[in-house]
């Protein structure tokens, strides 16, 4: 019944372009998890951080234009008019710009949260780390609404818009999203240079290593800090990404925050510690997610997505507690 | 426990919040400037506040009296709203605006009991209406129920005058705002012959394309959207991807602000919506406002969002409960009135497109003339469509008339019901 | 000089193993109780019990019960908001089918119900360890709520999936509903707290309390010494349960007098009961009191005075707020990782030495 439904295979489509957008979320989750067994809280708001910093800096916006309003009176809220083309849009070369500002902005952060948050906290519980990271998110969710305002902000990096492709219609009759289809693209590429960065670069080697075992790489001469600063900056790169994807579909606002609960059951299904299990497994959520809602949701009266993958991930681990993927988890007494 | 220390930090807040003793007029402001619905949020705290800004400035109050404002942020949240509610009533309120139909939920016993009216224009509780029943509760000019019916009339006019066979979908927040137009809708399309298909979203609604695929496939000739926040941009981003024909596609007055369509783009173009109010930036109170308040440095917020539709429901909201104080204080004839003849001044409030002239809205919204039976005022909607050229909104439609052969029965019922259960009296003679 | 110790003597193993062992302590604790449950009511108005006391109750019994599962057991939840949700729900259907019922018996009712449900999702506990079981929690939390919307048998087919309680009274006071006493309110959710929380105090240095300790500290060590890990767990996951599933009654019924399960029980719920146990002291029972007070009077005290008293724009305040709420838990997570409580041990035995640190 499923298979002859013309509707089927693009609701199967559709839920595999949604699963990339929530598996670039999770990536974020993996990158940190596996380099330092943190499980970072934080990566959805850190989304939300990025892409606010980067729609600031392409408007030209005053950081704490609001506070310095209320305090002092002061009626400025634009530091320069960014350089457009013709059409309005911001220049090719100043959204490059303003990306590579953005992505330095999360370094800098990324620094900061290993230098103040993380160094004392160092050999804590798993559970202490975590807390302290929904801490940090509080600090970023109040602090990036008081630096950029809470206004919802219109994004506008030359990315393909919502509307469905003429050509996929044309060739199959099935309505797909030309953002969509350029997150899956972008997705492929993030995922291409992460395995290229951690298999090739000694960067990257480091890096396994420290995830391997950290005494034994700090025995080496590896900085555990520096690895950190790294996996924590590449993370904010991560999610730079996946707030511009999620932010062009919804305009740049605090609900963008909240797309790491759709990434918390994809980590869950994929395993924490495996990039390839973040991708898989955000497949299967978002095909089994969009199926179920669309053919038994209207049964049992719909609005089932936030649900229903916890659930199948929840199934799924009955079967195979450490995830598709995971480390085999091994216990000793 | 450390209760010593509790003790000891309340009551350095009690000395914090203790009401100021003060003759001032309390417009309390309950806003959401922060969380998810922060972008709707922000124009209509702006719009209220400089009402208010304009009136103390203007008119150096009402009726010699300034108008001191209360903010309290609730996030959208009724925890938060109920402290809200407390603290503001602690210094004075003269009505509350609890800007959140799940808020106004909470609040219909509390402020009933306190004596505090609620002014809930366009939201909250559908069956408040009845005066009644619902003594302190004032949703005019128009319920959800009202809006409902508004927003079908206008499909049957569209598709030709009858509505016989054809399917309307209801893209609704699953939560007790979207579920208020559910039952109305029902009857509708028992009247009219459509069939109803029910979309639920849940907050705060990013991924919606099971939902629109849903519309795809089962091919409704309209869908109407009770939606709220984030929702509403993507709602109308994903009916632009499945090619939804947007003039098929009305939003309820609460789904049709410049911050749900904007984000969408070009996509847009040609999204439909109820409002209870005329659109625009011509009319004589603008001006004022950036007289007296903005070109002085005092606008609330930055300042950018006059003109919008958030922006001028909470303007209505500041003048509705000015023009209420002001009738307040004619009936009882002293200017530092209570909260208790604001309530009064309301069930009395008749405003006449005259009045509104002299405010500076002429041609702007509806006629009031609230009663003891009815706090639901006209039922009057109109349809306005956006244009994502020139990103303006334009009214489409007059003000329509709600089907009130619908919805006043429905009105009955649930308030006689509400009465049932809590034991209360009608209070019209 | 604070702890004057000379002279008390523990003649018996009783005296040893009391939850006061020092005299000051035990005197402190109980003019405590005395000033809450006679000087409090006396003073309380709507805003004390609406914006302070009642939250700081009715989550002081949601971080019990979070702490028996977290802080005792071992096994972390993020389903809190869910539980409260069905309690939430359940003590509804009581109070609506069998008017009859006594407000505090619907309490406890309600937890039962609780305790049924929360047995069902702590089955894959079993199975699932540390952070998996976590986020395996977050099912409860988005199924239980959108449950509640969806099954109008629960909210009694109203039109709006809202619930509303009817009003209640004990000898003629109105107790719960739209508009309880305030102090009659606070007295009954304080002696609920009270009670429940001298129950757990002796559940936890019971026999099964060392039970849920010892899976917590080594679940296959516990196991070798004849600890049975599914009637560990999963009493831990009902009397967890049963202490949330009171809380979800007692918000709803006597301090919202209505509430809608997908808005009053988000993961926000959650989330700020985890924040209470952690900052207050996993695995002490004192620790989920002081972390209920911080995180329910923190936000209204930062409110009072960024706006009440420096007149800040509310919305800066609130996001003010936030970010200092924020850096607050990572200060005292580098401070003291274990919490006030332990914070507290760590003063106190100091105190009793001072002044002479040796």
């Amino acid at each position: 019944m499923f298979l002859t439904d013309p509707f089927f295979w693009e609701v199967v489509i559709s839920g595999l372009l949604a699963g990339v957008m929530y598996s670039l979320v999770a990536l974020g989750f993996v990158l940190i998890f596996k380099a330092s067994g943190i499980f970072n809280f934080a990566q959805g708001i850190m989304a939300l951080f990025a892409a606010l910093t980067l729609v600031g800096i392409l408007t030209g916006q005053l950081p704490f234009a609001h506070v310095w309003d209320a305090l002092f009176g002061l009626g400025a809220h634009h530091l320069y008019d960014p350089p457009v083309n013709a059409e309005g849009d911001p220049q090719l070369w100043f959204v490059a710009l303003a990306i590579a500002a953005t992505l330095g902005v999360m370094i800098v952060l990324a620094r900061l949260v290993v230098g103040i948050v993380l160094r004392p906290l160092v050999g804590q519980e798993g559970i202490i780390l975590f807390m302290a990271t929904i801490g940090l998110g509080l600090v970023l969710e109040g602090g990036g609404d008081l630096m950029w305002g809470s206004n919802v902000k219109p994004l506008n990096v030359g990315l393909p818009d919502n509307a469905p492709s003429d050509m996929i219609i044309d060739a199959t009759g099935m309505f797909l999203s030309k953002l969509e289809i350029a997150a899956a693209f972008v997705a492929v590429i993030l995922v291409a240079a992460l395995t290229v960065f951690s298999q090739y670069t000694s960067m990257g080697r480091a890096l396994r290593a420290v995830a391997d075992d950290h005494q034994a790489a700090l025995s080496v001469g590896i900085s555990l800090e520096t690895i950190w600063w790294i996996v924590w900056s590449v993370a904010g790169l991560v999610a730079l990404v996946a707030g511009m994807m999620w932010g062009a579909k919804s305009g740049i606002q605090f609900s963008l925050s909240l797309i790491a609960l759709k990434a918390l059951p994809v980590l869950m299904l994929g395993g924490f510690t495996s990039i390839p299990g973040a991708i898989l497994g955000g497949l299967l959520i978002g095909v089994g997610e969009k199926v179920f809602e669309f053919y038994i949701g209207p049964m049992i009266g719909g609005a089932t997505e936030n649900w229903f993958a916890y659930v199948i991930a929840l199934l799924f681990l009955l079967f195979r507690p450490q995830g598709l993927f995971g480390d085999k988890i091994i216990e000793r007494v | 426990m450390n209760l010593t220390k509790k003790l000891v930090l309340a009551a350095a807040a009690v000395a914090f919040t203790a009401p100021l003793a003060m003759a001032d007029l309390v417009f309390p402001s309950l806003s959401y400037r922060t969380g998810p619905y922060a972008p709707n949020g922000i124009p209509f705290a702006d719009g209220f506040e400089d009402y208010i800004t304009l009136l103390n400035e203007r008119d150096g109050g009402i009726g010699g009296e300034k108008i001191r404002l209360v903010e309290c942020e609730t996030g959208y949240n009724t925890t938060k709203g109920v402290e809200c509610y407390e603290s503001v009533k602690a210094e004075g309120a003269l009505f509350i605006v609890p800007n959140s139909t799940g808020i106004t939920y909470q609040l219909i016993p509390k402020a009933t009991a306190d004596d505090i009216p609620l002014a809930t224009h366009g939201y909250g509780r559908t069956s408040a209406a009845n005066g009644d029943v619902f003594s302190h509760v004032f949703n005019f000019p128009g319920t959800y129920w009202d809006v409902a019916t508004v927003i079908v009339k206008h499909m049957k006019e569209q598709s030709g005058g009858s509505l016989e066979g054809k399917k309307i979908a209801l893209v609704y927040h699953n939560s007790a705002y979207g579920k208020e137009p559910i039952r109305t809708l029902e009857e509708n399309a028992k009247k009219d012959g459509f069939e109803l298909m029910l979309l639920p979203v849940d907050h705060p609604g990013q991924e919606q394309k099971a939902t629109w695929l849903q519309i795809r496939k089962e091919r409704p000739d309209f869908v109407t959207m009770w939606g709220w926040g984030v929702m509403n941009q993507v709602a109308i981003q994903e009916a632009a991807a499945i090619r939804f024909p947007m003039e098929n596609f009305i939003g309820v007055w609460w789904s049709g602000a410049e911050q749900d369509v904007v984000p969408a783009g070009d996509a847009a173009n040609g999204y439909k919506a109820a409002t209870f109010h005329n659109v625009g930036t011509d009319y004589p109170l603008l001006d004022e406002i950036k007289k007296h308040v903005h070109d002085k440095g005092n606008a609330a917020g930055d300042g950018s969002h006059i003109g919008t539709v958030l922006y001028y429901r909470g303007i209505m909201n500041a003048l509705w409960a000015a023009e209420a104080v002001k009738k307040a204080q004619e009936m009882t004839g002293k200017s530092d009135v209570t909260a208790g003849d604001v309530r009064d001044g309301y069930e009395n409030l008749v405003l006449t497109e005259e009045d509104y002239a002299a405010l500076g809205l002429p041609n702007f919204t509806v006629p009031i003339n609230v009663t003891c039976q009815n706090h639901g005022g006209p039922g009057l909607g109109a349809i306005q469509q956006w244009d994502a050229a020139s990103k303006t909104w334009s009214l489409v439609t007059d003000f329509i008339e709600a089907d009130r052969s619908i919805v006043d029965p429905l009105i009955a019922a649930d308030a006689e019901a509400y009465a049932k259960e809590n034991n209360i009296a009608p209070q019209c003679k | 000089m604070f702890y004057r110790e000379a002279g008390e003597f523990k003649t018996t193993y009783a005296k040893d193993g009391a939850t006061f062992p020092i005299s000051f302590d035990f005197w402190r604790f109980w003019i405590l109780m005395a000033v809450a449950f006679v000087l409090v009511p006396m003073v309380i108005n709507g805003y004390w019990a609406n914006a302070v006391f009642l939250p700081f109750l009715v989550f002081s019994m949601a971080a019990l019960g979070l702490n028996i599962l977290q802080g005792y057991c071992g096994q972390v939840s993020l389903g809190t908001g869910g539980f409260m949700c069905v309690g939430a729900y359940a003590a509804y259907k009581f109070m609506t089918a069998f008017e009859w019922l006594p407000v505090p018996v619907i309490i406890i009712l309600a937890g039962f119900i609780t305790a049924i449900v929360g047995i069902g999702f702590g089955l894959p506990s079993l199975r699932i360890k540390g952070f998996y079981l976590a986020v395996a929690t977050l099912a409860a939390q988005f199924f239980l709520p959108w449950l509640s919307s969806k099954w109008e048998w629960a909210y009694n087919y109203s039109a709006t999936g809202q619930i509303t309680a009817p009003e209640r009274t004990i000898l003629g006071v109105p107790i719960a509903g739209p508009q309880p006493e305030p102090w009659a309110a606070y007295l009954l959710c304080l002696t609920m707290v009270f009670i429940f929380g001298w129950v757990a105090r002796n559940l936890v240095r019971g026999r099964i309390g060392r039970e849920w300790m010892s899976i917590r500290d080594q679940d296959i060590a516990a196991e070798i010494n004849g600890v049975n890990p599914l009637m560990a767990k999963l009493s831990a996951f009902a009397v967890s349960s049963f202490y949330i599933g009171m809380a979800g009654a007692m918000y709803f019924m006597i301090w919202k007098g209505a509430a809608e399960g997908t808005e009053a029980f988000s993961i926000i719920v959650s989330f700020d009961v985890l924040f209470m146990i952690l900052i207050g002291g996993l695995g002490s029972i004192f620790g989920s009191y002081i972390g209920a007070a911080f995180i329910v009077l923190l936000p209204v005290i930062f409110k009072n005075v960024f706006v009440g008293m420096m007149g800040w724009p509310t919305d800066i305040a609130e996001l003010t707020q936030r970010t200092f709420v924020g850096v607050l838990i990572i200060f005292f997570l580098i401070v003291e990782p274990h919490g006030i409580a332990a914070l507290w041990r760590t003063l106190k035995e100091k105190l009793r030495l001072w002044p002479f640190p040796h």
